[in-house]
């Protein structure tokens, strides 16, 4: 044992103890040698007092090594923590004991350890692999000291009728198992593979030097062979105790999890959240099993312990940090007591004299009405749905995945989930396969209502969820899809049972705070992220559309896009789906869009900026009857991507009665601000005459909705916004804050995210940059993650993309940064009319005109480089992923082959 | 105050004399030519030369140090002479002559091996993994005058990327005259992103080196416009200045790279004495970036460059008035403020 060689560890924190055994598996009195990793003694040279101790546990077949960044970091001033990991005996380095120590031996063990070692309150554990569960056994054999508990990649329950994951199934196996995890290092070489990025040459070895010889593995072969792999294995119960124990455990507890885990996936994380439901959790996406060597989870480790403050430091409030620095000036939240449903105009119609007319309708393609429901029909769908889901199993709580386009099938099936109090999750195909998959895996629905072809990706990828389809399918082909029942007969089921109760009308009362929806970002910045709407948020976001467009009862709206097609019912408003994919906007044409605006005399259009392109490419298609059933639109909005100047234009003359709106949002907030098309064109007026202070650099996105707040934190040049905001001041470039009934209540499973995204207490923060001018109307610049560091100042990207726009030459424009943070070049990738070929360095003229254009911005490029097509996101075709074409760039300038972006 | 400038009979030496003189300042120069600039008085000869190179430091506060080996003829042994002996020696007899400030004017080539530079900043001089013997005699001399500094005498490092101008010979004049013949290809795509030191500025840092030593003594500062372009776009410009046609054909960095090397070796070989047509230090040259942090040098030196890219190439274009002739000789490889020179670029020993 030489701890020198061991990187990232201080060799003066390893140390050995002498510890009375006391566990079954030993004779009386026997004494055991242990190998720690502890940092006491640093702390008390450095003159710290620690506000309490970290207890570690490691799993197998790993040892104390894996927790030296917390042991590291504990010695910080700022949060000095006690950490003290252990080597589980016949593990890393403590004695091999000869012994075949069982789960119970194991958490006795850890006891037997923390009395010789006096340990004191508060503690708090961490665990890893079936260290997770050995430290939470410790936990609940030790209330009077723990005040947290911290897991990592772990499970305490595996239900018994599911086979356990095929890569133990493989280690438990007679003809494997001794070879496999004794006899050779197979297993551990196999473990430590699993990182993400590969360990590091020295990592690796250090977690490999106390397990070489088969002499010293004995204990990773009887660690595998303690699985509990079913109901009679010895371990069981303790097993059991520990999982049931866990339900009672009150203190604050964390999960940090890497779901590329073939063993520990999502499925485990999932019940771990059923046993502690205040757990705090983070999700590393891309992260696998070592997710201690995979990402950074010290950081995160120790402002989650400064975060719950005194009820993990028992009463030491030294080091206790506030959630957020600010509160906004006055409080956004509406009144409380006035929540109404989101189906109460929808329950109110229904009952009232229009019941019988059409509230939902569905366009075929051939122009035609293929089906509709009158709200008194929608209504009692419904409520039949309702009862058909309670049947099978649908509570409060549960999460349901949709993967049905929208029309009468989704509307019903959406407002009976909610009226049930699930949670629906709503990943739409415009993630992308691999983008949609990853987000519905990391949901872990309970159930997917799905069309055929979701209910086909599932089966194929493996998504989580008990299947429901939408029609009665074939035996044969239920099987295949390993489909349970459908909507059809839950709706038949529930219409008779609900009949047989149908004095108790009275559906459950949600609880207006509790989750609601999970919708996804589009991922232009990284992975697509969760983002959960509690039934306050979602009622909120339809008052705020209702109130900023007065669309209510008596509206008539053509839902072309998907956000707002759930919406028209909860409005009040007629809704029709056009005969369209709503997934994909370009297969909206203007003939679709007339014909669905005629069948119902829409007053209002929802489309998105991609669809409205293609209705203005496809408008000579129009008859007399169709053009003139668009020149009765009352108003039309288009949200998802900015909507040029030009296209409006377009638009307008197809509508020109119609008021055209292009409201901004997120996914975390939608709407947050409005304009029209006029206020656009004055806008753009002002930024060109310059008499209005900030008008210019950027997309104007007009002024704040109704109930909505907005200011800006100050950009440094660094790229960063982290200081106090400075409200609507004109002319400030920041980070643009929303606060609003309406804002998402958190990211799911993303407790980093989350508690970075609401630092500002009462604010969300967008990751969107921008400023506002004197008028008041708010200008948005771009991302903040797409924000270039050049020498001296920030560059954000839209005012120079939209200088070098303006050229003949130019479709489309990208502005990214290549070189370290601080000192960037500034690189203008464009798309050229006509599109070049190949991708590479602009040609030295076109390269001239695109600098020239760039420097009336106040830019400087170094290079233009020149792309055949720019690279979108799939949901709006038309958010450019920068960070990607900054990577490109990077490679390309260099001197590296061009290839594709 | 009297300052010596040694070498200032080159592009860059001469542009630094001439602007010590419009500030004023008592100028003498020593090198084995004339200086040709005008209010400086010259002292002839060589840096070997302890008792010419004792009369020009004769009461002088400040030296200039841009006197070099620059040539691609020689053996190892004769830039270990110049670069680095001759630094040694005008140290040495700079303290004894009671000299309070040196600036050693040297190259990003110190620091750097080859590989792609996007962004640094000065590394240490590293002699060792310098490719080519200027490059390592220079990072051994900048080593030597960097450890001479001290409170009483101040010696700092000024590293020009790539130096350019009117009238210079080695980038600007051999890019005309292989264009001329078609001779200077794109690599890969042309893309590298390179910064470059319009001869004017780099001489103003290198004059405002001298006068923020109070700041700057014992660092070594890389110099450039500010301005990385794609290599491409570069020699464009220049072309376009120099009235001749940019380079149109295009050939993959690997391959030129390593046809490069054949064919330093076979030229060397073959005793020929004009440029090969395309060697591995070109072929680096032109296809992997070179730019670099300006933040510190320009808050260091107080400085900015004066003279834009676009206002250097005007000048240029002014200079040839759109007619370059190279007259059909040949023109030395040597980017000499750039990245280094192959060791296999040294021509043939045979002929003597």
């Amino acid at each position: 044992m030489v701890a020198a060689t061991w990187p990232g560890v201080d060799p003066a924190w390893s140390r050995t103890i002498r510890v009375r055994s006391t566990s079954k598996v030993d004779a009386p009195g026997a004494m055991r040698r242990w190998h720690l990793l502890d940092n006491g003694a640093e702390l008390t040279r450095r003159g710290l007092t620690p506000i309490g101790t970290l207890l570690c546990v490691h799993g197998n077949p790993t040892w104390s090594y894996l927790w030296r960044t917390l042991l590291s970091a504990g010695a910080d001033t700022a949060h000095p923590w006690r950490v003290v990991a252990v080597d589980q005996l016949d593990m890393g380095y403590s004695e091999r004991t000869g012994t075949f120590r069982r789960l119970a031996d194991r958490i006795n063990d850890l006891g037997d350890l923390t009395d010789a070692l006096g340990l004191e309150g508060p503690v708090v554990t961490v665990g890893h692999d079936w260290g997770g569960v050995i430290s939470t056994g410790w936990a609940l054999e030790h209330p009077q000291l723990l005040t947290g508990v911290v897991l990592t990649n772990t499970a305490v329950h595996h239900p018994a009728d599911t086979p356990i994951p095929p890569a133990l199934r493989l280690a438990l196996h007679p003809a494997v198992h001794r070879w496999g995890t004794t006899t050779s290092d197979a297993f551990l070489r196999v473990t430590h593979s699993l990182a993400n990025p590969p360990l590091p040459a020295d990592v690796g070895r250090a977690f490999m030097a106390p397990y070489r010889g088969a002499g010293r593995r004995a204990g990773v072969g009887n660690f595998v062979a303690d699985i509990p792999a079913d109901t009679t294995h010895p371990s069981y119960p303790t097993l059991n105790q520990v999982a049931e124990g866990l339900r009672g455990l009150k203190v604050p507890a964390l999960m940090l999890w890497g779901p590329k885990d073939p063993i520990f996936s999502d499925r485990y994380l999932k019940d771990l959240i059923g046993r502690l439901p205040h757990a705090d959790v983070h999700r590393f996406e891309g992260a696998g099993h070592l997710v201690a060597e995979d990402r950074d989870i010290a950081a995160p480790v120790y402002d989650w312990l400064a975060v719950h403050g005194t009820d993990i430091s028992g009463g030491d409030s030294r080091y206790a940090v506030a959630n957020g620095r600010q509160m906004p000036e006055e409080p956004a939240e509406e009144d409380r007591a006035a929540f109404r449903p989101l189906w109460d105009s929808l329950t109110e119609l229904a009952a009232g004299p229009v019941m019988g007319e059409i509230a939902v309708a569905e366009m075929a393609t051939d122009g035609s009405v293929s089906r509709s429901l009158s709200w008194q029909q929608l209504d009692q769908r419904i409520l039949d749905l309702v009862e058909g889901l309670r049947e099978a199993g649908v509570g409060r709580g549960s999460r349901v995945s949709l993967m049905v386009p929208p029309g009468s099938d989704l509307t019903v099936a959406l407002y009976a989930c909610l009226k049930l109090g699930a949670v629906v999750v709503v990943a739409d195909a415009g993630l992308g396969t691999k983008g949609m998959s990853r987000a519905v895996k990391g949901a872990t629905a309970d159930f997917l209502i799905g069309i055929d072809k979701a209910l086909a990706a599932a089966a194929v990828l493996g998504w989580p969820g008990r299947r429901i389809s939408v029609q009665d399918l074939p035996t044969a082909r239920r099987r295949i899809l390993g489909v349970e029942t459908s909507l059809a007969a839950l709706t038949k089921s529930g219409a008779n049972s609900g009949a047989k109760r149908a004095e108790d009308k009275h559906v459950e009362i949600v609880d207006p705070d509790a989750p609601s929806a999970v919708l996804f970002t589009s991922g232009s910045t990284g992975p697509a992220k969760g983002v959960l709407y509690t039934h306050r948020q979602l009622a909120a976001m339809r008052d705020t559309v209702a109130a900023t467009f007065g669309i209510g009862a008596g509206a008539r709206l053509v839902a072309g896009f998907a956000p707002f097609a759930l919406l028209g019912p909860a409005l009040g408003a007629v809704s029709v789906t056009p005969a369209m994919d709503v997934t994909a906007p370009r297969t909206l044409t203007a003939k679709t869009l007339a014909e669905a605006v005629n069948a119902i005399d829409a007053t209002v259009v929802f489309a998105s900026p991609a669809a409205l392109r293609n209705v203005v490419a496809t408008r000579d298609d129009l008859s007399g009857a169709l053009r003139e059933a668009l020149e009765n639109v009352e108003m039309l909005l288009s949200a998802g991507a900015p909507v040029p100047e030009s296209l409006l234009a377009e638009v307008q003359q197809l509508m020109p009665q119609a008021s055209l709106h292009t409201p901004y949002g997120m996914t975390e907030a939608l709407p947050v601000t409005d304009i029209s098309f006029e206020e656009i064109q004055a806008a753009g007026a002002d930024a060109a005459a310059g008499t209005v202070l900030g008008a210019g650099n950027g997309v104007c996105v007009g002024m704040p909705v109704h109930g909505t707040r907005l200011a800006i934190v100050p950009l440094a040049a660094d790229g960063t916004a982290s200081g106090e905001h400075r409200g609507t001041e004109a002319g400030v470039t920041g980070e643009i804050l929303v606060s609003a009934p309406h804002v998402k209540e958190a990211y799911d499973k993303l407790w980093l995210t989350q508690r970075q995204s609401a630092g500002l207490s009462g604010w969300h923060r967008t990751g969107d940059v921008g400023h506002f001018d004197a008028v008041g109307r708010l200008w948005v610049e771009g991302r903040l993650a797409h924000v270039v560091t050049a020498p001296g100042n920030a560059v954000t990207p839209v005012g120079a993309e939209q200088c070098i726009e303006q050229l003949d030459a130019v479709r489309i424009a990208a502005i990214a940064g290549v070189g370290p943070s601080g000192t960037q070049a500034v690189v203008a990738v464009v798309e050229t009319v006509p599109p070049v070929s190949k991708a590479g360095p602009a040609a030295p003229q076109l390269a001239g005109r695109v600098r020239r254009a760039a420097s009336e911005a106040g830019v400087d490029v170094s290079a233009v480089l020149v792309v055949p097509a720019q690279p979108t996101d799939i949901r709006h075709n038309a958010k450019i992923d920068r960070t990607r074409l900054a990577r490109w760039a990077s490679r390309v300038l260099a001197g590296g082959r061009p290839g594709k972006p | 105050m009297r300052v010596l400038v040694t070498g200032a009979s080159g592009l860059l030496g001469s542009e630094v004399a001439r602007q010590l003189v419009r500030q004023g300042h008592d100028v003498v120069s020593f090198q084995r030519r004339s200086s040709g600039v005008e209010g400086v008085e010259d002292f002839r000869g060589s840096i070997n030369d302890d008792a010419a190179l004792r009369q020009a430091v004769n009461g002088v506060e400040g030296i200039i140090h841009l006197a070099a080996k620059v040539s691609i003829t020689g053996r190892a042994t004769e830039f270990d002479a110049v670069n680095v002996e001759g630094t040694r020696r005008l140290l040495h007899l700079a303290r004894a002559a009671g000299v309070r400030d040196v600036v050693y004017v040297s190259s990003p080539s110190v620091a750097h091996s080859g590989a792609a530079i996007m962004g640094a900043g000065a590394e240490k001089a590293d002699p060792r993994h310098a490719r080519g013997d200027y490059a390592r005699t220079k990072a051994e001399a900048e080593l030597l005058a960097l450890a001479a500094n001290g409170a009483d005498f101040r010696v700092a490092a000024v590293r020009p990327h790539i130096v350019w101008g009117p009238g210079d010979t080695q980038l600007v004049e051999r890019v005309l005259a292989r264009a001329s013949h078609s001779r200077l290809p794109l690599l890969d795509s042309g893309a590298a992103l390179i910064d470059t030191t319009y001869v004017d500025n780099a001489a103003s840092a290198i004059v405002a080196a001298l006068h923020r030593m109070e700041h700057v003594h014992g660092r070594a500062v890389v110099v450039s416009n500010g301005e990385p372009r794609p290599i491409g776009e570069l020699l464009s410009g220049i072309c376009a200045a120099g009235g001749v046609a940019p380079p149109s054909w295009s050939v993959p960095g690997g391959l030129a790279r390593a046809a490069g090397a054949v064919v330093e070796r076979v030229w060397t070989w073959a005793g020929r004495e004009e440029e090969p047509p395309m060697t591995r230090f070109l072929a680096e040259q032109l296809s992997t970036a070179h730019w670099f942090d300006q933040r510190a040098t320009r808050e260091l030196l107080n400085w900015t460059p004066a003279v834009s890219l676009d206002e250097g190439l005007a000048r240029l274009r002014e200079y040839y008035g759109g007619e370059f002739r190279s007259g059909g000789r040949s023109l030395p490889v040597s980017m000499l403020h750039a990245a280094g020179q192959s060791r296999a670029e040294r021509p043939s020993r045979r002929k003597r």
